[in-house]
């Protein structure tokens, strides 16, 4: 399968693909590793008429220990993140989800802005993020804006991005020893998750986030609401499931993706309070 | 547009669409067939070759994503004088493939694997070759190859 035809041009910095985006307008896309708009593309289900290549920027690829959080370059591939020093010891949820993305060769390739950017719901790093309340740094033509995770996603492959805005940076905040966990159902190695599960633990403060269970990653507030107020780990995980809204498809009903969220929500929980 | 890969030591250069693949690269432009399309979707691994060191599926990485880069195949694999890699090897030695298909991809991704993981476990060895599907189901023997060159 061959992706119809386009206009290829490759940016070198971060403000020279946004003034090329901004020349292109609205039917151009940025292309970083490729291995979210490639398939896409190659089945036609994206047909942008130009090209900007992201991927040789590569003062975006970087993890930095920020003082109360880490900052990762958006053009960090998975297997950098997944092996950094510093996100192994200050966001170890982040570092363990990103080993589940794909498949080795995928994480040579992929990055963690264009999954992010890609706002697939399936995907794992959209609700790892999002759990560990990560703040998104964009650029665009009149500067940068910060975006919090919680008010990144709009819809089924949608965010907020404005079309000549580009993601550079995400925050993550320090995890500080919170326990920690991430469950990933699916029936096949390499395949999206049917539903999973990020989450953290850190006493009463618990965070809870979502794969798969609504057109956008889902923040289950109502599960750390109850571990804050003293619930149990089985009253708490019951709730897994009320800020969701799944859709059904060939893997799972409705009410299997909601079971499989209490479930997960509850096998995260103990083993992040171990 | 004109754009140069090294593909085994030797500079292909030739003037490609912008959207083709770096696997129609390796097939059409620079003749070497031993890397195959299998499910051309990124799933099964049988187009695995190395991108500057490391396995990539190269049905999924546009041929100018590699411009300037540096590509092995299965062809680069072998020394000058036929000796085979030793993972090339391990697979005749235990028999690691039965139709063959996957065989090209399963090695490119097993010698970057234990690149990076030289000393890998079974289990390693099994999560790590999660890319690379075998249709003939044929992975306990895959698994003793690949083994059989990590360093105990």
């Amino acid at each position: 399968m061959i992706p119809s035809a386009f206009e290829y041009v490759r940016a070198g910095s971060a403000e020279e693909a946004i003034s090329l985006i901004a020349e292109h307008g609205d039917e151009a896309k940025f292309l970083a590793g490729g291995h979210s708009l490639v398939p896409l593309m190659k089945l036609r289900l994206a047909q942008p008429s130009v090209l900007i290549d992201i991927g040789r920027v590569s003062d975006l690829s970087y993890v930095k220990d920020a003082g109360d959080h880490i900052a990762v370059g958006a053009l960090t591939r998975h297997c950098d993140v997944e092996n950094s020093p510093i996100v192994m010891e200050h966001a170890p949820l982040l570092a363990h989800a990103t080993s589940h993305v794909g498949d080795p060769q995928v994480r040579h390739r992929g990055t963690i802005g264009g999954s992010l950017a890609h706002a697939d719901p399936a995907s794992d790093l959209p609700a790892t993020t999002l759990a560990l309340g990560a703040t998104y740094v964009v650029q665009g033509p009149n500067g940068t804006r910060e975006i919090p995770a919680g008010s990144f996603y709009e819809g089924y492959l949608t965010s907020v991005l404005a079309a000549d805005e580009m993601l550079t940076e995400i925050r993550v905040p320090k995890m500080n020893g919170a326990g920690w966990s991430f469950q990933k159902f699916n029936r096949r190695a390499q395949d999206w998750a049917i539903v999973g599960v990020a989450a953290w633990r850190n006493g009463s403060d618990a965070g809870v986030a979502l794969v798969n269970m609504a057109s956008v990653p889902v923040l289950a507030t109502s599960v750390g609401s109850a571990i804050a107020s003293g619930a149990s780990i089985e009253d708490a995980a019951e709730q897994a499931a009320i800020e969701a809204d799944p859709q059904a498809d060939l893997n799972a009903s409705v009410e299997y993706r909601q079971h499989l969220a209490r479930v997960l929500t509850r096998r995260a929980l103990e083993e992040a309070s171990a | 547009m004109e754009i140069s890969i090294t593909i085994n030591g030797q500079v292909v250069s030739a003037d490609v669409e912008p959207r083709t693949l770096l696997v129609q690269f390796i097939r059409d432009n620079a003749g070497l067939t031993g890397t195959n399309i299998g499910c051309d979707t990124s799933s099964c691994g049988a187009c695995s070759i190395h991108l500057d060191g490391e396995a990539a599926k190269s049905c999924t990485v546009l041929a100018v994503q590699a411009d300037g880069g540096s590509v092995t195949t299965i062809e680069g694999m072998a020394s000058a004088d036929g000796t085979l890699h030793p993972m090339q090897q391990a697979f005749m030695d235990n028999h690691g493939l039965q139709c063959g298909y996957c065989t090209p991809g399963m090695v490119m991704a097993a010698t970057s694997l234990l690149e990076e993981n030289p000393s890998a476990t079974e289990e390693e060895i099994r999560i790590g070759l999660e890319g690379n599907l075998c249709r003939c189901t044929g992975y306990h023997n895959i698994v003793q190859a690949v083994l059989s060159c990590t360093k105990s």
